[in-house]
């Protein structure tokens, strides 16, 4: 033992003895995660399996929607509106008899779609006055708008056929027509943020989760009382929770920076170095929101609902990260200014695809700066107080 | 059978206490619904009210400005900044100032008089490549009105076709409408499959489940009593979302309370099951928590909580037949916005059936070779 009775220590051996310390907690910790497969469940297996369902299978494109086709007139017209949506790759269709059989089949979920063609189609094309009735299926508003814009293009395209011309053609008058360019992501990919925010999430999770866990089980065993006993002080505990995680939240992140890479090909436009020190502070911040959890709460069961439901879920549904925060309430947005995954969010959209723009990295780092320190105050005054 | 059944109750009853005799237990698991459909039903929408948007007129004819009147007009785009330099342009979009940039020719007017197509160059910010289509959606709109508009004050002929369009069982689209029923299942899960993963594995960690075993309980009872009281914390729990979003958000329930919750005690009894077979696994509530974790995750991601289960590849398809969630939320939703009975939701229930016999099953035999 350093620092024996009788010879006061100097400051230097007192900090080796402190880092010795640390060291030994950190230990014992690292070893403790090595060897739960629980520990590898979380830190490895849920970020890969992540990393796929973000990757492969979350998407809100719309392909081979199913839609009933009702045809109460059989004039050539009106089969022409029918092949329009036959051929169209973006419809599976099916024949209806008749508009109550079509709603048979909406109900029971078969189709997503009904397009009717009324009985007087073809005469009242004749009179130029002729409408395509389409009803959508409004469960999924964001999948219904999407069909709507499909139905309206092939109507369009059968009444163009109808017309003897090209859609869009000049001849039919002047017209404004909108050319579009998608910055950051030409290519319209949606992988292009899901991926970002899926290392936002995966950081939370490790971060937050994890420690919280970690720290609940100690309170609720007593070991944590059991080591402010030993000469260990609680800056140097707080280190040792802290360190292991941390370095479990890096490897999470190298390995989404790895598959955002080289397995779905999304550009990374900013610098390297600077997401790495970005992604630093916000794992400081999610690892200090767990402890502060847990030592609050001292209960696994309510330190594992309350980082899922103050931590997670703020992080996939009030960060921007799919749904667009200037659309909602200003109450709301009040509220998600109070969600640290709102800034990494930004930071890390604006990095991949826009590249270094200060004027977007530096007032989110500093927030998330600010937060850390004051989480980090928090935990070290929660975690002093319940000493006594 | 009555012993049995008296047994059971008196198991229903001390987990009962031991779940809510802490207020601050109690207070999540109750609260946490509300709180959260609260939350969720505002922030998630994928509908666009409020894009902030610049503007480089270079014609400042009469058709631009009409063209621009239709877009302020929309209660959706907000102009921020009329520019006349790109460079500016650019710098908004960057600092996320703007998400949309309209560009007008210098010849707009003059094109269009002609009979020409007239280009309205477009740039969005593509960081959320969703916003952005969504806005650019919403830009074409616009200029297809601005050119029925045209069109009819200059007497040329209007397109031949019209399209008419309605949406059965949500008018308006609304993502809420959609988003809060698929609460109900969601949260409901989370909570009762922790608790039911939760709570063997405490036992277990205590020490008193040997206890337990050495009194006259049969596996099979144990299971009972364990899953009981999470399915009816979870009822309550839906009770609570469903409150919400029928006096708070006002969205008509179309269906029938019965039907509802058959369809949720089913779902709960196979989330139940699974947590319990997790339970049976698991050494400690650690370790139960954080397997508990990795299944609710691909549960809630793979359900169409947030993205359709009909636009992922087959193969993610077939996986979501073992998901609970997902006929859950199907079946909410059906019920509460359709208003199906229970002969039209056959295909959501016998799945989470066989869910339910599956698991419970598996936990039993788990619980009964851990005796030996």
């Amino acid at each position: 033992m350093i620092g024996q009775a009788g010879r006061p220590p100097r400051g230097a051996s007192l900090l080796v003895a402190k880092v010795r310390r640390i060291l030994a907690l950190i230990r014992k910790e690292g070893r403790q995660v090595l060897r739960d497969p629980s520990s590898f469940a979380i830190g490895v297996v849920l970020p890969l399996m992540l990393i796929v369902l973000f990757g492969y299978a979350m998407s809100l494109d719309v392909k081979n929607a199913p839609v009933a086709i009702v045809l109460q007139d059989r004039s050539t017209e009106a089969r022409e509106i029918a092949a329009s949506f036959q051929l169209s790759p973006y419809f599976e269709t099916r024949q209806a008899g008749s508009m109550a059989e079509a709603q048979g089949l909406m109900l029971s979920g078969k189709v997503e779609g009904i397009v009717l063609v009324q009985s007087n189609f073809a005469r009242r094309a004749a009179l130029g006055d002729a409408s395509v009735q389409i009803v959508v299926n409004g469960i999924d508003g964001n999948t219904a708008r999407i069909i709507e814009a499909y139905a309206d293009a092939a109507v369009a395209q059968a009444g163009a056929r109808a017309a003897g011309e090209d859609p869009g053609a000049a001849g039919t008058g002047g017209q404004a027509v909108v050319e579009d360019q998608l910055w950051f992501n030409s290519a319209d990919d949606s992988r292009y943020f899901l991926v970002p925010g899926l290392i936002v999430l995966i950081m939370t999770l490790i971060g937050a989760f994890m420690t919280s866990m970690v720290v609940a089980r100690e309170w609720e065993r007593g070991t944590f009382e059991a080591l402010f006993v030993t000469p260990v002080r609680i800056d140097e505990i707080l280190v040792s929770k802290i360190v292991p995680y941390f370095l479990l939240g890096m490897g999470g992140l190298l390995l989404c920076m790895a598959s955002a890479r080289f397995l779905f090909e999304v550009p990374f436009r900013g610098s390297f170095l600077i997401l790495i020190g970005a992604s630093m502070l916000y794992l400081l911040v999610s690892v200090a929101m767990g402890l502060l959890v847990s030592s609050t709460l001292k209960s696994q069961f309510l330190a594992s609902q309350v980082t899922l439901v103050a931590t997670f879920m703020p992080a996939l549904m009030l960060s921007g990260f799919i749904y667009d925060l200037r659309s909602v309430p200003l109450a709301i947005r009040l509220v998600s200014y109070l969600v640290p995954a709102r800034y990494f969010v930004s930071l890390l959209q604006t990095m991949f695809l826009a590249g270094d723009v200060w004027s977007v990295i530096l007032p989110n780092a500093a927030v998330m700066a600010v937060v850390a320190t004051v989480m980090l105050a928090l935990t070290w005054r929660a975690t002093r107080k319940s000493l006594g | 059978m009555l012993a049995s059944l008296r047994r059971v109750l008196a198991l229903v009853h001390k987990e009962l206490l031991a779940v809510l005799k802490d207020a601050r237990t109690r207070n999540m698991l109750l609260l946490q619904p509300v709180l959260q459909c609260l939350l969720f039903g505002y922030a998630a929408t994928l509908d666009l009210n409020n894009v902030p948007y610049a503007v480089i007129d270079r014609d400042r004819s009469a058709a631009a400005s009409a063209l621009l009147a239709k877009l302020d007009g929309s209660g959706v785009f907000h102009r921020i900044a009329n520019l006349t330099d790109i460079g500016d342009a650019r710098r908004m979009v960057d600092n996320e100032t703007v998400l949309v940039v309209v560009q007008i020719a210098p010849d707009f007017q003059r094109r269009l008089s002609a009979g020409e197509q007239a280009p309205v160059q477009v740039i969005a910010d593509g960081r959320n490549s969703n916003t952005a289509g969504s806005a650019l959606g919403y830009i074409d709109v616009a200029v297809q009105s601005f050119n029925a508009d045209w069109a009819r004050d200059h007497g040329l002929p209007q397109p031949p076709l019209q399209v008419v369009t309605r949406a059965w069982y949500n008018a308006n689209l609304e993502t809420r409408w959609n988003l809060v029923p698929a609460l109900v299942g969601t949260i409901t899960m989370m909570s009762t499959l922790m608790l039911a993963a939760l709570s063997v594995a405490r036992e277990r960690e205590e020490g008193t489940f040997d206890q337990l075993l050495v009194t006259p309980f049969t596996p099979v009872e144990i299971m009972a009593g364990k899953a009981v009281p999470a399915m009816m914390i979870g009822v309550v729990q839906a009770t609570n979302a469903l409150l919400v979003a029928q006096l708070w958000f006002r969205i008509p329930f179309a269906g029938s309370y019965v039907t509802l919750y058959v369809g949720l005690i089913l779902f709960l009894l196979a989330a139940v099951g699974i947590g319990l077979f997790v339970s049976s696994i698991a050494a400690t509530m650690q370790q139960a928590m954080l397997y508990a974790f990795v299944l609710i995750m691909p549960f809630a991601l793979l359900s169409g909580l947030t993205t359709p289960i009909s636009s992922m590849p087959q193969i993610m398809q077939d996986f979501t037949a073992i998901n609970p969630l997902r006929y859950a939320i199907d079946l909410v939703h059906r019920v509460y916005l359709q208003g199906a009975g229970l002969d039209l939701l056959w295909p959501d229930l016998w799945p989470m059936a066989i869910i339910a016999a599956v698991t419970l099953g598996a936990a039993a035999w788990m619980f009964r070779n851990r005796l030996e």
